[in-house]
């Protein structure tokens, strides 16, 4: 006797957002990435639509990285000192779209300028056909100084710009409504603050197809369970129909996971801890694919292994509708 | 799933016969349903409730235990599927797997590495829970010779993998008064599996790709008086395992399916899939290799996932040492919530200055919220400071507080009279820089 497996139905779906715009709809990007869309919780094609698959994007910066781990600089070598030779890397490892951070200073530990970002952008989208998202440096101040110039250089391209965040998204949402751009909204951890976020943005006019939500997390050991648990109830608030939760969510586990010591550090670490290398792409690909698990639909990933391992990940969650 | 006090009632006599101390049976129905009364208080119900009440008395997953000497993996007796609905109970059993072919110096090499294996993680000690061995030669002597060796070295409960059951018996003779885990029966070798299992009191674990084939089997071998059971579900990929998976948890938390009603098992070749099977029910995850970074992560992992969300890990309270610090090096003070720990911890670490970290007993609350609820006070700060004797141990008392505490300097001031108390920054993200500006450190 057929045995009857109980199925969630859901009254409501997460919202489809397209990052990228293509020649003919006003941008220079060759293709376009689109996200969300789902009626059901991750990769459970037995009872709903998962319609796109999670992306990967690959974070590259403006200039080579002050105190990223030497693992990384192994890995990209002599491009990272070069944004456009960087993003080529990128696309070239495997990347769906790119993630563009701006350094707070510049080579010569002046402060970033307007026109050194606005070329830095500019620099990638030139030899990327891939869709970007550009952070800045996460300083209010700097991050409205050089977001609004990036923003209006690159009208039409339907960048996301961030970060967005409570006390600090008045400027960026405007100047992304301005210029047909899309927005990055972080909050920190809780189910609450990332409604609330998304009320205050979608107030100002900005329709809620053109904002991807960052709910933030631990890297693996550093808090990662309380980031699974708000993104799996943000998810579950999205399907029974919350609308300030159907955004599609976008998460950093390699900014997560590289910052720790167990990727950082090679020496003087206890022997238990392993291989180095090995362990750092551990802790990013599990950190990555345990937010895949609980709803992630773009992941920010940084060592090209990485990337291979989710994407591979990505391909085996996504092809398992066939066997059902 | 538990009854409600009307199921019940319709499964009592409905005499009101008052025997059992209450005024009529729906009273008592009411009382059963509340777990206030035992069953057994009515002198008339009919067998056939009484089994079926108890039977919705028992966890939705059956509770299995793997037991050697001085050694037990307890999986199962879970409630929900996502875990900040309660919390997940009992942790994946993690276990590498071993081969029969392997000669014994190699095998008694490879568990001695796995059996001395710990890792501390917030001052817990992590271990693996046991060692696997599959049969890749298909001769019962060297089955028993492999978990000789093994049990020459480690005490930690074996699985045993085997499509023949002389040769799983060869090993199930050197395993008397434990309970080991068997495997794998499927639609073909059930019967003989369930002797076998039987006769050794073994766990039977059950192969399978198909919901149906579970729940026929399960019922067969559970006829033949075999309850302690767990599921394997060998799907196609990744993605096919997390439905399996997900519909076998599913059916027996939501639908109350006896049937499907145990423990799940994971083979895994990649680090993703274990990560998978972590997060997504495993209630066994059998490793192919050792590799201790794999197994750190994957032990951390575990931790994470299955913490009781209303109450978060706590770190130890204590001093703790940042980049090596000196004895002029300036002390933070801060609470030993987790993850107020971590942010602080991880912040000073990436920054590569030197600090001491004073954790202070605030029972696991953050650092604004334990102020609140009075357990973050000059009080506490001070005995931190005093039971940990870093006044003796360093020259320059220099004492940094949380900027958002700022009020207590005053009174930390007139505790600790040989300290120099600073007011830090609100957040641990400010904290290199507190120390460039205000501490002149670079």
């Amino acid at each position: 006797m057929p045995v009857e497996i109980p199925k969630d139905k859901w009254p409501g779906s997460v919202r489809t957002v397209t990052i990228g715009a293509l020649p003919k709809d006003g941008g220079t990007r060759k293709c376009t990435v689109t996200v969300g869309g789902e009626t059901t919780m991750p990769f459970l094609h037995y009872e709903g639509e998962i319609p796109n698959r999670p992306v990967v994007a690959i974070e590259i910066m403006d200039r080579q990285p002050d105190d990223w781990s030497p693992l990384l600089a192994e890995a990209w070598k002599d491009v990272m000192d070069d944004p456009a030779k960087w993003a080529v890397a990128a696309e070239q490892a495997g990347a769906d779209l790119l993630v563009l951070e701006l350094s707070l200073n510049n080579r010569n530990g002046e402060p970033t300028t307007p026109d050194e970002a606005v070329s830095a952008v500019k620099s990638v989208l030139a030899a990327s056909g891939l869709p970007l998202i550009v952070f800045g440096p996460g300083q209010a101040e700097a991050d409205n100084a050089l977001l609004v110039p990036i923003s209006e250089a690159t009208k039409g391209e339907r960048i996301v710009l961030g970060i967005c965040e409570d006390k600090n998204y008045r400027t960026i949402v405007a100047t992304a409504m301005a210029n047909d751009h899309l927005v990055s909204a972080r909050t920190a951890m809780d189910v609450n603050l990332a409604k609330q976020l998304n009320i205050l943005i979608s107030d100002m006019g900005l329709p809620l197809d053109r904002i991807l939500m960052d709910p933030t997390t631990g890297a693996l050991g550093y808090g990662i369970e309380y980031g699974f648990s708000v993104m799996e109830r943000l998810r579950l608030a999205a399907l029974q129909g919350d609308k300030m939760t159907q955004l599609p969510m976008i998460v950093t586990p390699g900014y997560e996971a590289w910052k720790i010591k167990e990727s950082k550090v090679g020496e003087g670490v206890p022997e238990t801890w392993g291989d180095w290398l090995n362990r750092a792409i551990n802790w990013e690909t599990l950190t990555a694919i345990t937010l895949l698990e609980s709803g992630a639909d773009v992941l920010v990933l940084r060592h090209p292994e990485s990337v291979k391992r989710v994407k591979r990940a990505i391909d085996e969650l996504m092809s398992a509708k066939e066997l059902v | 799933m538990a009854l409600s006090g009307i199921q019940i009632y319709k499964l009592l006599p409905q005499t009101n016969c008052k025997e059992c101390g209450f005024p009529t049976c729906l009273a008592f129905a009411m009382k059963l349903a509340a777990k206030q009364v035992e069953l057994s208080s009515c002198p008339y119900v009919s067998e056939a409730s009484k089994a079926q009440l108890e039977e919705s008395a028992a966890p939705p997953i059956r509770l299995i235990t793997l037991k050697s000497n001085g050694y037990e993996v307890k999986v199962g007796n879970e409630v929900v599927l996502y875990r900040h609905e309660k919390t997940f109970y009992n942790k994946s059993g993690l276990f590498v797997k071993l081969h029969t072919s392997q000669i014994e110096n190699a095998l008694i090499e490879e568990t001695r590495r796995i059996n001395q294996y710990q890792v501390n993680y917030v001052g817990m000690d992590l271990e693996v829970d046991g060692i696997a061995v599959e049969d890749d030669t298909h001769d019962p002597a060297k089955m028993k010779a492999a978990v000789t060796a093994i049990r020459s070295v480690s005490k930690k409960p074996l699985i045993l993998i085997s499509s023949a059951v002389d040769v799983l018996e060869a090993g199930l003779s050197q395993l008397s008064g434990e309970t080991p885990l068997v495997c794998c029966a499927n639609s073909t070798n059930w019967e003989k599996f369930a002797e076998l299992a039987g006769k050794y009191k073994a766990i039977l674990a059950i192969e399978s790709d198909k919901i149906d084939e579970f729940v026929e089997l399960t019922e067969k071998i559970k006829s033949k008086g075999i309850e302690d059971l767990v599921l394997i579900p060998n799907g196609k990929n990744l993605g096919h395992n997390l439905i399996l998976q997900t519909q076998i948890r599913r059916a027996a938390i939501k639908a109350n399916l006896r049937a499907l009603g145990y423990p799940t098992l994971a083979f895994c070749s990649s680090p993703v899939e274990a990560a998978q099977a972590i997060t997504k029910y495993a209630g066994f995850v059998v490793l192919d290799e050792f590799a201790a970074e794999l197994i750190y992560s994957l032990l951390v992992l575990r931790q994470n996932i299955y913490t009781d969300p209303q109450k978060p890990i706590q770190v130890q309270p204590g001093l703790y040492e940042i980049n090596n610090p000196k004895e002029n090096d300036p002390v933070l003070v801060t609470t030993n919530f987790s993850i107020t720990y971590f942010s602080v911890a991880n912040e000073v670490e990436g920054s590569g200055l030197p600090a001491w970290l004073l954790v202070a007993d605030a029972e696991g609350m953050s650092v604004l919220t334990a102020w609140a609820a009075g357990k973050f006070d000059a009080d506490r700060i001070a005995k931190a400071v005093k039971s940990t004797n870093v006044t003796d141990k360093l020259s320059k008392h220099l004492l940094i507080l949380p900027g958002s505490v700022a009020v207590l300097s005053g009174e930390v001031e007139a505790e600790l009279p040989d300290w120099e108390i600073r007011v830090g920054p609100r957040e641990a993200v400010d904290i290199p820089k507190f120390y460039k500006l205000a501490l002149q450190v670079n």
